[in-house]
């Protein structure tokens, strides 16, 4: 995602090691989750992550069309990521290019590794991420929109799933990149995590690390997947607050 | 959440209620479900707004690119408008091209605002035949609870209102400045149930209409746009009475696009 | 308690039932729902989703397509339910379904199997069974249904009683509604108020406040019971307080 006009790389890092929006390496930007935003939909959630804006929604266990994709033992779980064409600063053009098929297939791929997709055989799972506002980090975003509204539709799941990408920073190793630092970025590493099981389900990486660099980002990246997770079920909870849990009325 | 199928005693139900001027929700038949708007819900559009009509939502967000003027009108900038039925919105929509419900609202949509000249288009233009700025009006359905047309027409106008020209960005200008709006299109919609005709139908509503009537007014007192559809029809003193009642809910929609009080 | 995917539930020594999973001794919530431990089994019930068919249940359907021999009937689970056409009270010659019933019809049916490869087996013979006239359907979500019904019936009882509708829940939460028109309003309304705070406590307090103040209540008992299907003025349904899991339980 190149900017427009860009011309020199501006000062990423402070002397006392704080970002350009003041966070420190290993610190998320700023996350709100809304679990249950949409009417029509199974499931849904909203998510709200530094300037990303990403809206999920899940249909399904239903059935499937076109109707050849139909698994006789299992559900299928499609998924379409989609940016809208004022999420960004040069318009998109409305419609599928070969980055959303991309992100698409990982996306459902992480899905399909944590669903208990046997329960509904013969059935389509439709996850839908709609990116509405674009600012570095939207494939995880919207994993985590759509995790949530996954949970949300009452879909049975080995886990949910946090996901962040970890960059480089003026040479450093950065936790959750915003667009200007990622514009000047060395390296994009995003990953999603089963908490569960401890294991990564999503994980892709553009960019120059050295084994080491790559060892201690997978270490940083697992760590703010752990944050997040709290923050998804915080946001369940909020929708779902039960009585005999919650105590006084 | 229905697959689409309309439940014929729904329909049934809702025609028998309509005929004593009563609604499924409790609303009277012209009367709006609760309308908000969210000016500036995307900050990487130039102008935005999410409009709700009760359980349906809208996003709309207005891009302005430099670009070139058509041959033919040299002196005239570029407004397009498009619309995404998104499946995110509704289980009846499927992934794909734009189905002809999505390019029939982003017509309509278009239409009031072109006519109604919402924009003066010539002071788009930069340079006569050379540069332009095109104007790109883009409405995303998020929540598709019925009635869309005056949902994404809402979202169109609030956006509009509330947008800037990114002069500078885009080093046409010094600096940014607010897109001159001098007029401002809204569009109420209508479906004949039985005999009465009510306004800004649900879902299930629209499932049951006899023919839907779209009529877009503005502030001078004019109708700049309509579209009758569905299966059904209109008589012309329905259609006189739609636009008589079609001014008294385009101000007070107008008003909310603007931002000042109902 | 509420619990939600991935959540390490109940101690060692719980067999894991239907909304768990198991891996290396432990037991883990697979669905967002309550925990409902009855040792030596633990088990969830989903608070969210599209209903899951269970042998027996009674469902409230709509003819979504129609075929020589059968219907396809959205009954709001994972998959189309086919009504065959045996199935029904009728005597129906093969091609002739369409002259029974149409696509948008809707029906009262009772699950009869369901085998692995998720296919559901529905019938119309039985009582209470048919094809429905008059009236209403609102949706609720199906994990609402234990609600709607209430302890023993008490819920659905005291919305009966006190409107003087007649209602037919279906475990779908799917809920035909049929009376005088403003006896219908009102079930819609305390309808819709147990979807959207079903699972917020006081519910019951404010269900019956909202019914003394939207109307009188209408001892009179259920208006005329909906054509062609019999015996539907029963205002206790059988399913009502049977083994369905109620664990929204509130102090009264």
């Amino acid at each position: 995602m190149g900017s427009v006009g860009a011309k020199e790389v501006p000062v990423l890092l402070s002397p006392e090691g704080l970002r350009i929006d003041g966070r420190r390496l290993d610190e998320l930007r700023p996350i709100k989750i809304e679990a249950g935003p949409l009417h029509q939909a199974d499931g849904s959630a909203f998510v709200e992550w530094g300037a990303n804006k990403v809206m999920a929604a899940v249909y399904g266990p239903r059935e499937v069309h076109p109707r050849h994709l139909q698994q006789n033992n299992k559900a299928v779980i499609q998924c379409k990521y989609n940016m809208a064409a004022f999420s960004v600063d040069e318009r998109k053009r409305p419609g599928l290019d070969r980055r959303s098929q991309e992100i698409s297939k990982v996306i459902a791929e992480a899905f399909e590794s944590v669903v208990f997709a046997e329960e509904f055989p013969r059935t389509s799972i439709d996850v839908y991420i709609e990116v509405l506002q674009a600012n570095a980090g939207t494939r995880c975003a919207g994993l985590v929109a759509a995790s949530v509204a996954l949970a949300d539709a009452g879909i049975p799941m080995v886990d949910l799933l946090p996901a962040v990408a970890v960059g480089k920073v003026a040479g450093r190793i950065a936790l959750d990149l915003k667009k200007e630092e990622d514009n000047f970025g060395e390296a994009d590493l995003p990953m999603a995590l089963v908490p569960q099981s401890g294991r990564l389900v999503l994980l892709q990486m553009e960019g120059h690390m050295t084994p080491e660099e790559l060892s201690q980002s997978l270490d940083l990246g697992v760590r703010g997947c752990r944050d997040i997770y709290e923050k998804m079920k915080a946001a369940l909870r909020a929708r779902y607050s039960a009585p005999s849990s919650g105590g006084a009325a | 959440m229905s697959e689409g199928v309309a439940t014929e005693i729904l329909t049934t139900h809702i025609l028998d209620l309509a005929a004593d001027g009563k609604r499924l929700d409790g609303r009277g038949p012209d009367e709006y479900r609760p309308v908000s708007v969210e000016p500036g819900f995307v900050v990487t559009a130039d102008g935005s707004a999410l409009a709700r009509l009760g359980d349906t939502a809208v996003l709309a967000g207005i891009k302005l690119e430099p670009g070139k003027p058509f041959p033919d009108t040299p002196n005239a900038g570029v407004l397009t408008t498009n619309a995404e039925l998104i499946p995110l919105s509704s289980p009846v929509f499927e992934p794909g091209p734009p189905q002809p419900g999505a390019i029939e609202v982003s017509r309509v949509v278009d239409r009031a605002i072109r006519a109604a000249e919402t924009i003066d288009l010539t002071r788009l233009v930069v340079t006569p035949g050379e540069k332009t700025w095109v104007c790109y009006v883009d409405m995303h359905v998020l929540d598709h609870g019925g009635n869309l047309i005056d949902a994404a027409s809402l979202a169109a106008l609030t956006a509009l209102t509330h947008a800037t020209v990114p002069a500078k960005r885009f080093e046409v200008g010094e600096s940014d400045y607010p897109l001159d709006v001098q007029h401002f299109p809204v569009e109420c919609t209508y479906v004949r149930l039985g005999d009465t005709i009510v306004v800004d139908p649900t879902f299930d509503e629209e499932g049951a209409a006899q023919g839907r009537l779209t009529v877009a007014t503005d502030e001078t007192g004019r109708v700049v746009a309509m579209q009758k559809g569905l299966v059904g029809a209109f008589s012309p003193d329905d259609v006189k009475e739609v636009v008589r009642r079609s001014f008294a809910h385009g101000d007070r929609l107008r008003a909310i696009a603007r931002g000042s009080p109902a | 308690m509420l619990v939600l995917p991935g959540e390490e539930i109940a101690g060692a020594g719980l067999k894991p039932g239907p909304g768990t999973y198991r891996v290396g001794g432990k037991v883990y919530a697979s669905v967002l729902g309550l925990l409902s431990s009855r040792p030596p089994l633990v088990r969830v019930v989903p608070l969210s989703g599209r209903y899951i068919p269970k042998e027996g249940d009674v469902v409230v359907g709509t003819v979504a397509d129609v075929q020589g021999t059968f219907w396809l009937l959205d009954i709001g689970a994972p998959r189309w339910a086919p009504l065959h056409m045996t199935g029904t009270p009728w005597e129906v010659e093969v091609g002739e379904t369409e002259k029974y019933l149409r696509v948008g019809d809707a029906v009262v049916v009772q699950v009869e199997s369901l085998d692995a490869t998720g296919r559901i087996g529905v019938t119309m013979q039985g009582e209470r069974l048919g094809k429905l006239e008059g009236g209403t359907i609102v949706r609720i979500a199906a994990a609402r249904v234990g609600r709607l019904v209430g302890r023993n019936g008490s819920m659905i009882e005291m919305i009966v009683r006190r409107t003087g509708a007649n209602v037919s829940v279906g475990q779908n939460g799917r809920v035909w509604v049929g009376g005088s028109p403003s006896a219908i309003q009102r079930v819609v309304h305390v309808l819709r108020m147990i979807d959207e705070e079903g699972m917020r406590p006081g519910l019951t307090d404010r269900v019956a406040s909202y019914l003394s103040a939207s109307g009188p209540s209408d001892d009179r008992g259920p208006a005329e019971a909906p054509r062609e299907s019999a015996g539907r003025d029963a205002p206790d349904p059988p399913w009502a307080g049977d083994d369905g899991p109620q664990p929204e339980r509130e102090p009264n």
